[in-house]
């Protein structure tokens, strides 16, 4: 044991650094929001302010648009990656499983809507969805973000489907399964770690996309958080307490959805389904 | 039960034709062995024959029926996979009543049916368990049982014992083996081990390049294989091969060793020839009989001793269970009882006794 303890203290170390790394700008977010204003640029740099204040949360929530845009981004971002998973279920398994003629075409055409830097396209989006009445409203959000991710949704699906054996589908069809009973009963509930990922991935990249949601709505009622974080700034100053209290109150609901998927990420789950 | 008929069937990848022209008929409740080599496409007849693949040509019929365009789970045929495909997410007793669950049968009638199975293979105390959580032997019976539970048209063995360790293999075969009795179930079963396919087997099937080689009971296939891969491939360790030449009455081989034969053959005098001898029926001689031959390699098996000689350069074998071939000197002398001795002619077929 004692030849391994040094390599073990190494190894902590290393990932404590990387731990705090990552986390040190979630600390300032919270450090930030419990700074009374006063406070805030004349105690210079410290790791922690000498009075803590929940006034920025109470004005947030009280006095602020911020409830709204809650909401907003809930709807948005939830109804997004509901709908994108569970597109890219259904496709990720047809480019898993079935050989089509049209399939190459498919992923080429797919992997080409990833190219394009998105600035590109807000103008002819926005084109589109004024005549349908689909801009300043939450529905034309859930398009596009649907739309934008469906194709990698659909890659990382197809992924995780190629990991499961095909002999399981096979044997479910010999005991005397439909195909899409195969895929119901067998592999979807083998694909809950991809598809709490894929959720997750979709969840967030909605949550906090601000480029369309800046582009296609305007005013408050249909603002999503990341937008209404903007309100925070004006011409003259920029309400850092304010804003901050809003951000840590935005990572709630993200933090509770992969608190509520984290146990289907952990892998597994087809261990002891086939030998070797 | 069913009979399955098999005729003409082809299969083809692309331009790769896997499967030429197999012609099988298997009569109700046979058991009936699949052998080749590596690569020569008895899963793949497996598969076409369970639905899992598409029938390029000719035509298979289950008890009659044609199948060829029938779905899998239309045909009522239980498999055995190679990897087990057990449902991981799903406990022993959940993986073995899942085919009875999709016939909507009436859960006393499962509960009866997956009771009974499991206790023909000992899985009673297991049926609580997920797959991970079995040994490799374990998952192998519970894989046996989801075929077993509901009465099938006919069982799809692939290899089902070949990650099994000698002793539970010798267990699990002789359990097929039982069942098979008692179920007198229509078989086909795969394999690559040859005590296997010669104990369980009421005909072996024997396949090379995607074509059947030879159809027969498997003292048949040992004692009069039709050709030289059957020849080779059934037996272990595998036949002796020497060049010959026929004349009227018997071989002469290279050194000019004349064999004679009990029987004339149907061919030409002077056609160059290969005759086989199986290593269990070399005769090691004494001073002055057969062939001298340079010995490479004494290998003891425990039950006997195979020696691995050079005769005329090549490299030849001999089994024996006399104990005095353990200190065999540099060189031993071999002879060959001619009813013992298997002639193919140029063709590599296996000449038959001119009338
Ligand atoms: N999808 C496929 N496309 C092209 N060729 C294939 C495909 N599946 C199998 N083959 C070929 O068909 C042949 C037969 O394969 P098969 O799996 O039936 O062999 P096998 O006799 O079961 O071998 P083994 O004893 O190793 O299991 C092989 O040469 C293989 O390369
Ligand atoms: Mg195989």
């Amino acid at each position: 044991m004692k030849t391994s303890l040094l390599p073990t203290i190494a190894h902590r170390l290393a990932l404590l650094g990387y731990i705090v790394f990552a986390l040190f700008p979630l600390f300032w977010l919270l450090k930030v929001s419990v700074t009374p204003n006063d406070l805030l640029y004349s105690e210079g740099v410290r790791m922690w302010p000498s009075r803590t204040t929940w006034e920025h949360y109470s004005f947030v929530l009280q006095h602020s648009a911020f409830p709204t845009f809650f909401k907003n981004s809930l709807i948005v971002s939830g109804s997004t990656a509901i709908i994108v998973t569970i597109c890219a279920s259904l496709s990720g398994y047809a480019l898993s499983r079935f050989n089509f003629r049209a399939k190459y075409w498919i992923v080429g055409l797919m992997l080409l809507t990833q190219m394009f830097p998105l600035v590109m396209l807000v103008a002819p989006i926005f084109k589109i969805l004024t005549p349908l009445g689909l801009t300043n409203s939450l529905t034309g959000l859930i398009v596009v973000y649907t739309a934008f991710n469906v194709p990698f949704a659909t890659f990382l699906m197809q992924s995780f489907f190629d990991g499961i054996p095909k002999d399981l589908e096979e044997a479910a069809m010999i005991d005397g399964a439909t195909k899409f009973t195969a895929f119901r009963e067998i592999i979807l509930p083998l694909t809950l770690p991809g598809i709490a990922a894929t959720l997750g991935f979709v969840f967030t990249a909605a949550w906090s996309e601000l480029l369309f949601a800046l582009m296609l709505i305007n005013g408050n009622n249909a603002a999503t958080f990341p937008v209404g974080l903007l309100t925070f700034v004006s011409k003259f100053s920029v309400d850092f307490g304010q804003m901050m209290a809003a951000g840590v109150l935005a990572l709630i609901p993200a933090a509770l959805f992969f608190l509520l998927i984290q146990r289907y990420l952990v892998q597994g789950l087809t261990a002891g389904a086939v030998k070797g | 039960m069913a009979s399955i008929d098999i005729q003409n069937v082809k299969k083809a990848y692309g331009h790769v034709q896997v499967l030429h022209d197999i012609d099988l008929q298997i009569k109700d409740g046979e058991f009936v062995v699949l052998v080749g080599p590596s690569g020569c496409g008895k899963s793949t007849l497996l598969r076409m024959i369970a639905g899992l693949e598409g029938v390029t040509g000719g035509e298979m019929r289950i008890d009659g029926k044609r199948v060829n365009e029938l779905h899998p789970k239309d045909r009522d045929i239980a498999m055995v996979f190679q990897s087990y495909a057990l449902y991981p997410h799903m406990n022993v007793a959940g993986n073995m009543s899942y085919s009875l669950k999709l016939r909507k049968t009436a859960k006393e009638k499962i509960a009866s049916a997956v009771a009974s199975a499991a206790s023909k293979l000992g899985l009673d105390p297991l049926l609580d368990r997920r797959p991970r959580a079995l040994s490799g032997g374990q998952r192998q019976r519970v894989a046996m049982g989801r075929a077993i539970v509901r009465q099938p048209k006919a069982f799809l063995f692939d290899e089902p014992l070949s990650n099994l360790d000698a002793r539970l293999r010798e267990q699990m075969r002789a359990e097929i083996k039982k069942m098979h009795g008692d179920l007198k179930a229509t078989s086909i079963y795969v394999t690559h081990d040859q005590i296997e396919a010669m104990t369980l087997a009421d005909r072996i099937v024997a396949m090379h390049g995607g074509v059947v080689q030879q159809v027969g009971a498997p003292l048949e296939l040992y004692d009069r294989p039709a050709n030289i891969f059957v020849a080779g491939f059934i037996g272990s360790p595998g036949m002796n091969f020497l060049e010959a030449t026929y004349h009227a009455g018997g071989v002469t081989l290279k050194d000019g060793t004349v064999i004679a034969l009990p029987a004339p053959l149907a061919l030409a005098d002077g056609a160059k020839v290969t005759v086989g001898i199986r290593p269990e029926h070399v005769v090691m001689g004494g001073e002055g009989i057969g062939m001298v031959a340079g010995v490479d390699l004494v290998e003891p098996t425990g039950f006997g001793i195979i020696l691995h000689l050079s005769l005329h350069g090549l490299a030849f074998k001999v089994f024996t269970l006399d104990r005095a071939a353990l200190s065999a000197g540099p060189t031993v002398r071999v002879a060959f009882s001619p009813q013992h001795l298997h002639v193919f002619d140029g063709q590599g077929n296996r000449c038959v006794p001119s009338s």
